[in-house]
């Protein structure tokens, strides 16, 4: 659009900043393949939240309604964190492993299903 | 000597362009102080043409009567209980839609064509915009004292307003309106008069009016009836507005062709929540979604767009992929209600057999490969009493509010993510449409009130489900929930039972 109506210098309350979030962060993770899940999940966690705690309680916590959740090799998964390649270490926080307020993780496992 | 009567012309001049004077001790600027900052330039306000010659006091006239009309309606229906009239209780799921998603935003209306009344420099474009707003206002009282009598009877209409406000899926018609009557006058008008009004009115009006009929609610037909001349007065407004900002300057075509793309993809966007309650919710259904889109955007917009391509005004941006996108959409949006039916003030279902065969053949293309094994998947687990809820809050479009549940338009296994980067923070959106608004306004569109991250931010009655539904005003396990094993089921059956003959016919 060639014009902005806004006038010069605008600026509004940004009403998501990781302040507001009570010490967590918002972080978005989304298991490809498995589109009975509508959408990517919203998480609000502490940036030092260790990876395997993630997966091992939180994502199998929500995921485990789809039956095959209980199939899943996570140890197999692709992963991506704000559309780069990504290799996750269990042990460490997700803060030190790059993932900030309101990145995206998307992961895919094997096989693929196509329910 | 008798006085003269005045021609209908004359009449209407005095009533409008009488009204109207050239300050003097004022500057222009300062009483209008929204004409300008949008950058469309306007040489000659006297070249607006009327496109209704229609004076205030014919206009009460009018209006009484089809007031009238509809009141004795409405009388008749609730005396002789119109509501077992239906085809059956899941059809109020479309009732619901409207009362909590379509009627605020008439009020809202309402209020924003009485600001446009008072703020713009024209005295023939100000009295079209008083008689919107009085028709607005008239449409959400009628619509109100419409559903009011189905509200007697089924859950989920009891405070419409105050989850207007306040629910995941209402952010959505809300936020569409929100970011019009922050625009400025102009960038409004061609927002909801031209781009939703005019251009996509039909994909709006059909769906619930229609689907009214097609269900056997007369009174939500009689109100469709009684909106009907107002809306197309509103449509001529919509055209007509766009067409005088384009023949007024040149350099107003740019602007106005970005307001265009723009509000086709959020009126599209805004949509795909009619398009899924005319697929999924009418008992008998009308059309499809696409279908509707085919003969109501694809065949009346692409005449609209030749025509005003005189002016340098092409097609929406991304009127492609709506078109491409089109047997997905609704299904998608379908799944997310599912998903979230426990957090809903509408009931949701598994789908019938008889309802997947509709579906295929609707959709031959994309609905049996891609969405009938999903179905399939969710009724077994139903059937198994494990139906399927998704527990974890979804992510949200930064702009539509829609959770991201929209697929690349050529890979509908694949959810479409786009993130920008503004001041330092991310913001995901949908789509490239939804993107490229983001990317217009960072500073507008960093302010949005994104149910799941206010909820996360403490600010929805508490952290756990059923404080969000309090503070929603949902009535947990009536209005949320899936239809069969609801309230409304079991009043419903009872109903019919009582219907059904119950003396026993005569041996011969």
């Amino acid at each position: 659009m060639a014009v902005i109506s806004l006038n010069p210098g605008y600026t509004g309350p940004v009403r998501d900043r990781i302040e507001n979030f009570h010490g967590a962060q918002l972080v978005y993770v989304h298991w490809e393949g498995h589109l009975n899940f509508c959408a990517a999940i919203t998480l609000p966690l502490p940036a030092d939240t260790p990876f395997g705690a993630l997966t091992a309680e939180i994502l199998s916590s929500l995921y485990q309604a789809d039956p095959a959740w209980a199939s899943v090799d996570l140890s197999a998964a692709r992963w991506t964190l704000d559309g780069q390649d990504w290799a996750p270490d269990a042990a460490r926080s997700i803060g030190e492993q790059g993932v900030g307020h309101k990145s995206l993780i998307r992961f895919w496992t094997a096989p693929v299903c196509n329910a | 000597m008798a006085a003269r009567k005045l021609s209908l012309k004359q009449k209407y001049g005095h009533f409008t362009r009488g009204l109207d004077w050239e300050p003097s001790y004022q500057k222009k600027e300062d009483i209008y102080p929204f004409a300008e900052y949008e950058g469309i330039k306007i040489h000659d306000w006297g070249a607006w043409e009327d496109p209704f010659k229609l004076t205030m006091d014919a206009y009460w006239k009018f209006q009484a009567e089809k007031e009238r009309k509809l009141y004795a309606v409405i009388d008749s229906m609730a005396q002789n209980n119109g509501q077992l009239g239906i085809t059956d209780a899941r059809y109020l799921n479309a009732v619901k839609i409207f009362i909590q998603g379509v009627t605020p935003l008439e009020y809202q209306a309402h209020r924003h064509f009485a600001h446009l009344a008072r703020h713009l420099p024209g005295a023939g474009l100000r009295v079209a915009a008083q008689m919107q707003s009085i028709d607005e206002l008239r449409h959400c009282q009628t619509q109100i004292h419409t559903i009011s009598h189905y509200n007697k009877f089924f859950d989920g209409i009891h405070d419409f307003t105050h989850m207007h406000d306040r629910l995941w899926y209402l952010s959505v018609p809300k936020s569409f309106f929100d970011d019009a009557t922050s625009a400025g006058p102009f960038e409004f008008l061609t927002a909801i008069s031209f781009a939703f009004e005019y251009v996509l009115t039909n994909l709006l009006f059909v769906p619930f009016m229609s689907g009214a009929a097609y269900n056997g609610d007369m009174a939500t037909v009689t109100f469709g009836f009684s909106a009907q001349s107002d809306e197309s007065r509103h449509m001529t407004l919509g055209l007509e507005a766009v067409r005088f900002l384009l023949e007024q300057d040149e350099a107003n075509v740019p602007i106005v062709q970005g307001w265009i793309d723009k509000w086709f993809w959020r009126g599209y966007r805004l949509l795909s929540l009619v398009g899924m309650m005319m697929d999924y919710m009418l008992p008998k259904k009308v059309m499809s979604w696409s279908e509707a889109w085919e003969s109501y955007y694809e065949e009346a917009g692409g005449a609209l767009f030749a025509d005003l391509a005189r002016y340098g005004i092409r097609e929406p941006k991304y009127a492609d992929v709506a078109k491409a996108e089109k047997g997905h959409i609704t299904h998608q949006v379908w799944s997310i209600f599912y998903n979230y039916a426990q957090a809903a003030a509408v009931h949701t279902w598994d789908v019938d057999d008889q309802h997947l065969a509709w579906l295929r053949e609707k959709y031959p293309e994309t609905f049996e490969k891609h969405y009938q094994p999903r179905y399939l998947a969710w009724r077994e687990q139903a059937e198994k009493g494990e139906r399927f809820y998704n527990n974890g809050l979804p992510m949200l479009c930064q702009v539509c509010q829609i959770p991201m549940a929209f697929t690349e338009v050529d890979d509908p296994e694949t959810i479409c993510f786009r993130v920008s980067e503004h001041e330092g923070d991310k913001y995901h959106t949908c789509s490239d449409g939804c993107k490229d608004i983001f990317d217009h306004e960072p500073e507008k569109f960093a302010q949005a009130w994104l149910p799941v991250h206010q909820i996360f931010q403490g600010n929805c009655g508490g952290a756990t489900l059923p404080e969000v539904l309090d503070w929603y005003h949902i009535n947990q396990g009536a209005d949320n929930l899936d239809y069969v094993g609801s309230p409304e089921e079991a009043q419903w059956d009872r109903w019919m039972e009582g219907r059904r003959p119950t003396m026993p016919i005569a041996a011969e």
